[in-house]
């Protein structure tokens, strides 16, 4: 068991951990997060992205213990850390342009995309669709996340559907 | 699935990491970004005992300019790579090919380092690395020795770095002004090459007055397009040039396509990626 302290959605924890659990496994199996959810066995979807230290990565692909002492941010801390209201704007955005339908890829389309407005607030189409590249859609065909995204960033979509 | 159980070590400094590499020998396992090692200790394709996560060595991060080459620390992240001034001015080249390798999260936590250890033929930065002639440096127990290019990658997954090495920085000598392409051809977005080129060029509307071409997924390990560089320096034309970039290459066949088919696209993508690093 190693020992670990961490930051996550705000709150302190620490706990003793296996070093071969997953981040993922962490948030999900340890501390209830499931809102972080795990979509493939090969770190290629991107639903398990979450930000840590600022910067989005995927959750199944690090282990609990190289978080130790960084700062953990998940879908379910993503409103708190925007003091507008229920929903993080990305969030709403996802409502508003209807961004979803199972809505099983939906927390980490919503974690990359914050994460590519951070770096990026004004994105082109093209940018955004290179930015959620690692995440991987079986429902909507993209566009309706495309168009969330940039109604998130305050541009007026140019596709309508 | 999760990877079968092992001892943790996360040393601060590159001496107490070889300590601990020189104590657990072959049952140990260097971790770095983690974003090949954790795929394969998933999948169980190996089983170490004890990990070494050099996360906690800060030494090992960053980019720095040394005189005539910069020096990129093997534990920079690929985006960190990917946005630094000093790659953009001098190795454009490397900075080119970062931009496509796998996706935004990957390159946030996968490093410089990592990938050249791995030594995957289809990795997106050996073919970049060994054109710039880059060099590498590896920290043993005897100390620290600068291996070159063409003596790092030895075959499939195997580089000189030795059981007891770690890979500490990669030197990479200026190519400032060159004009650079990494063209990479792939079946689905954020994944490794069914081939790709690398190209960096020295010269002025068009012309080429010194080059050099590194070629992904031809053979075993990264390998230069030597036939075609000669060629471009001799002032033949492209077309001809680019019809030599498959010379002493031993391209795999699998799923994603024959040997065949490769050296086809070794010639296609090497016209392309001289044409757009020439600024053409
Ligand atoms: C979905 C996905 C898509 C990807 N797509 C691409 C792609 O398109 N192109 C591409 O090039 N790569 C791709 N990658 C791989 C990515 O580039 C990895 O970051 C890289 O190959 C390994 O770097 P790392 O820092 O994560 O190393 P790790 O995974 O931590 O280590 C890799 C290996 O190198 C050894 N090692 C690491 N650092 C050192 C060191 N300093 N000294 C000695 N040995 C060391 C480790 O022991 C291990 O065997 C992808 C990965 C994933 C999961
Ligand atoms: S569950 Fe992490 S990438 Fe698919
Ligand atoms: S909404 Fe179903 S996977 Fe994206």
């Amino acid at each position: 068991m190693t020992r670990i302290n961490l930051t996550v959605d705000g709150a302190k924890v620490a706990d003793d951990v296996e070093p071969r659990m997953l981040l993922v496994q962490y948030l999900r199996e340890k501390l209830g997060k499931t809102g972080t959810v795990i979509g493939c066995d090969t770190s290629n979807c991107g639903a398990c992205t979450v930000h840590l230290d600022g910067t989005s990565v995927k959750s199944c692909n690090v282990l609990a213990v190289q978080a130790d002492g960084a700062t953990v941010t998940t879908i379910e801390g993503l409103a708190a850390t925007y003091d507008g209201g229920e929903l993080h704007p990305v969030q709403e955005s996802f409502r508003e342009c209807h961004g979803l339908q199972c809505g099983f890829c939906t927390p980490g389309m919503i974690m990359q995309s914050v994460a590519l407005l951070n770096d990026n607030p004004t994105p082109t189409e093209q940018e955004i669709r290179v930015g959620l590249e690692g995440n991987l859609c079986r429902c909507t065909g993209y566009h309706n996340i495309v168009k969330a995204v940039q109604h998130a960033s305050g541009q007026a979509s140019e596709m309508h559907a | 699935m999760i990877p079968t159980a092992f001892d943790y070590v996360a040393p601060t400094t590159v001496e107490d990491a070889l300590s601990a590499l020189a104590t657990h020998g072959d049952d140990a396992k260097i971790l770095a970004g983690g974003q090949s090692l954790l795929p394969v200790l998933r999948m169980r394709l190996n089983a170490p005992e004890v990990v070494i996560d050099l996360g906690k060595i800060e030494s090992l991060r960053g980019v720095r300019d040394d005189g005539d080459a910069i020096v990129i620390g093997a534990m920079t992240p690929h985006s960190v790579v990917g946005s630094d001034p000093l790659v953009k001015e001098h190795a454009l080249l490397i900075h080119r090919a970062v931009e496509h390798l796998a996706d935004e999260q990957i390159r946030h936590r996968g490093t410089f380092g990592g990938a050249l250890a791995h030594a995957d033929p289809a990795g997106d930065l050996g073919a970049p690395a060994l054109a710039l002639g880059s060099s590498f440096v590896i920290a043993g127990p005897g100390g620290t020795r600068t291996v070159p290019a063409d003596e790092f990658f030895i075959d499939l997954f195997e580089t000189a770095i030795g059981d007891d090495e770690i890979l500490t920085e990669v030197r990479i000598p200026k190519h400032t002004g060159w004009g650079a392409h990494y063209e990479k051809f792939v079946r689905v977005a954020h994944q490794w090459p069914i081939v790709a080129v690398a190209a960096t060029v020295k010269g002025s509307g068009g012309s080429i007055e010194d080059v050099a071409i590194g070629l992904t997924n031809m053979g075993s390990t990264p390998l230069r397009a030597r036939a075609a560089e000669d060629a471009l320096r001799g002032g033949q034309d492209l077309a001809a040039a680019a019809e030599l970039a498959d010379q002493d290459t031993n391209p795999p066949s699998d799923l994603n396509g024959e040997s065949s088919y490769r050296r086809h696209l070794a010639k296609v993508l090497t016209r392309r990626a001289v044409t757009a690093a020439a600024g053409g």
